[in-house]
């Protein structure tokens, strides 16, 4: 106020909204042309297409709700245990068995969150990872019903909406999962986009402020979290739809680091920074293992740090001051 | 002393007490508040004002003694239910969301206010009644000119005008503002004096701040905190011709003085 005359009108920013739409349609053009130009690669980019829908539902916790968590597998690993189990007793509706995956998830989510959102920070981070560990044990004891250690081998799912077998060269696959993804893309985009998601954002910027506007810090928090279980196990039913096989992985702290490195490198809290993360991750994966097949992990540490000392809003934080310098300079 | 002492009290306290561990921060207030009255707090650093503030809202709970809203008891009622009932508060410490605009900063309390910030499905920002509300709150704190600039990078000053809109997007019947001018220079702290004066007459305001040409022009009745208790409450003349508090609390020069001690 002192320095700042109420007189200055400031500039109301121009929205690019036709530019912006354009850049929308990116992702899911990339994912056709991939399917178009490089054939036999399908069940990859199935695989890639699994890990940015668990990305994305981590990033509704770590991005907009300000939860991070270390047991995101925990959520993952049910779905995809569920629609196994289910499979391996006959029942093996890809569409059914999916859903279920979501419920048992979301359930799972319900009680572990019931626990830990009552904790922040620290004491947070270790209850989401206790209670990753706590389902990995419980899969690898109960042999009967996982396989254990050997994993739930030999199940088969029925064909897509009836009509769509999975095939050889994953081509069903490619094409469910990518419409699963797209379906979930959106419903994460409307939730965000909403009073709800706003709220989430409060709850993240300043929770103390935000209880004291009355809004309910816990139950919104808790919501939040089962809809991203539910999402979470959405993609770990997928993921054992699409590969038929369920291994213990599914429940590994490993895969609820790699898929928090995986949005880190992909920028959190920006809706898109899974579709750049995931593939990003994995590439680097491949190409690092090529390079040296048992120091590999040496090089994703060395592209981590890297990331957050430079580049802290990952991929998107380059992209979006990359696009402000642009502005800045068509501007006179 | 209390001129208005005809009127039902909206909030009152009985006996009122609170303890950090052995330390007595609050003891026996005895303190009511009267619809549309505006009060001010005032007190040494350390009387346990802001505790007192936080006893009402319900971000502290207290030791012993009753609060009544409304004649209701609402001792146990948690913070979230309290804000509803009508207990609205600003910070003495700016507590905005940084990233976000000012119109974003209060359309989220409008949307708290309004119980539509659990919906799912609509786009927030799209509800004309709610952003009208957000707007109209706004301009009545003059800052409709800087609506769309994230809360952290505005002046101080209006960091502590939006407070004061976010707290009015809540449509409190009492109004707790933790020393709204703090921080901001002696010499504009009028601009806060003015948006005060503004206020709907039906909401009860209870201030506290350490300006004490603002608590004097502001308020009709003040209430003086030493170590935790009321040590004398009367009018602003009053107080001022009050021996001891000059000597407590204002220092020899009365309060033309300024005393922030």
């Amino acid at each position: 106020m002192n320095q700042q005359p109420a007189s200055i009108t400031l500039p109301v920013p121009v929205r690019r909204r036709t530019a912006l739409t354009a850049l929308h349609a990116i992702p899911w053009a990339v994912a056709l042309g991939v399917y178009a130009l490089f054939p036999g690669y399908e069940p990859l980019a199935t695989q890639m297409f699994v890990m940015i829908l668990f990305a994305l539902s981590l990033d509704l916790l770590v991005g907009y709700a300000g939860i991070v968590t270390l047991g995101h597998a925990g959520l993952f690993g049910t779905g995809a245990y569920t629609a196994g189990i289910l499979a391996a007793h006959g029942f093996n509706d890809p569409i059914a068995t999916a859903l279920c995956g979501m419920g048992a998830a979301a359930l799972v989510g319900l009680l572990f969150g019931s626990c830990m959102l009552r904790t922040k920070g620290l004491a947070l981070l270790m209850l989401s990872m206790a209670s990753a560990f706590l389902l990995y044990e419980l899969a690898n004891k109960a042999t009967g019903w996982t396989g254990g250690d050997d994993g739930l081998q030999g199940i088969s799912f029925g064909p897509v909406l009836g009509l769509f077998e999975f095939d050889f060269r994953g081509r069903t696959a490619f094409f469910y999962t990518l419409g699963v993804l797209f379906l979930a893309f959106l419903f994460v985009r409307t939730l965000i986009n909403s009073p709800f998601g706003w709220s989430l954002r409060g709850i993240r910027e300043n929770d103390r402020r935000m209880g004291a506007i009355g809004c309910p810090i816990y139950q919104r928090r808790l919501t939040a979290y089962v809809i991203a279980a539910a999402l979470a196990g959405l993609a770990g039913a997928l993921q054992a739809q699409a590969t038929q096989f369920v291994a213990l992985h599914v429940l590994s702290f490993e895969l609820s680091g790699d898929v928090l490195v995986m949005l880190i490198l992909g920028g959190s809290g920006h809706l898109y920074g899974a579709f750049l993360g995931v593939p990003l991750f994995m590439f680097a994966q491949d190409l690092l293992a090529k390079q040296d097949p048992t120091n590999w992990q040496l090089g994703q540490g060395i592209i981590l740090i890297g990331m957050v000392l430079f580049a802290p809003g990952g991929m998107m934080g380059i992209g979006r001051r990359l696009m402000a310098a642009v502005r800045r300079r068509a501007r006179p | 002393m209390t001129e208005i002492v005809t009127a039902v009290p909206c909030l009152e306290t009985q006996d009122l007490c609170r303890f950090f561990g052995p330390v007595r921060v609050t003891g026996d207030v005895n303190f009511t508040l009267h619809p549309g009255e505006r009060r001010a707090l005032i007190g040494p650093n350390g009387a346990g004002k802001t505790t007192f503030l936080n006893l009402l809202s319900g971000r502290l709970a207290p030791s012993s003694g009753k609060i009544l809203l409304d004649g209701l008891d609402i001792t146990q009622t948690s913070e979230v239910r309290r804000i509803k009932m009508g207990i609205g508060r600003t910070f003495q410490i700016t507590s905005l969301f940084p990233k976000l605009t000012a119109r974003q900063n209060v359309y989220l309390a409008v949307a708290e206010c309004e119980g539509i910030a659990g919906a799912f499905f609509r786009p927030a920002f799209s509800h004309a009644p709610q952003m009208e509300r957000a707007d109209e709150l706004l301009h009545r704190v003059g800052l409709s000119d800087v609506a769309e600039i994230a809360a952290e990078e505005l002046p101080y000053g209006r960091q502590r005008l939006l407070e004061i809109a976010v707290a009015l997007a809540l449509r409190p019947k009492i109004l707790l503002l933790d020393e709204p001018a703090a921080g901001i220079p002696t010499a504009e702290s009028h601009v806060i004096l003015d948006i005060l004066e503004t206020l709907p007459k039906e909401i009860a305001v209870c201030l506290i701040d350490h300006d004490m040409d603002l608590v004097f022009r502001f308020a009709q009745t003040i209430t003086v905190l030493v170590q935790g208790t009321v040590f004398v409450e009367g009018t602003p003349a009053e107080i001022a011709a009050d021996e001891r508090v000059r000597k407590v609390y204002l220092g020899e020069g009365g309060h033309d003085g300024h005393a922030a001690a």
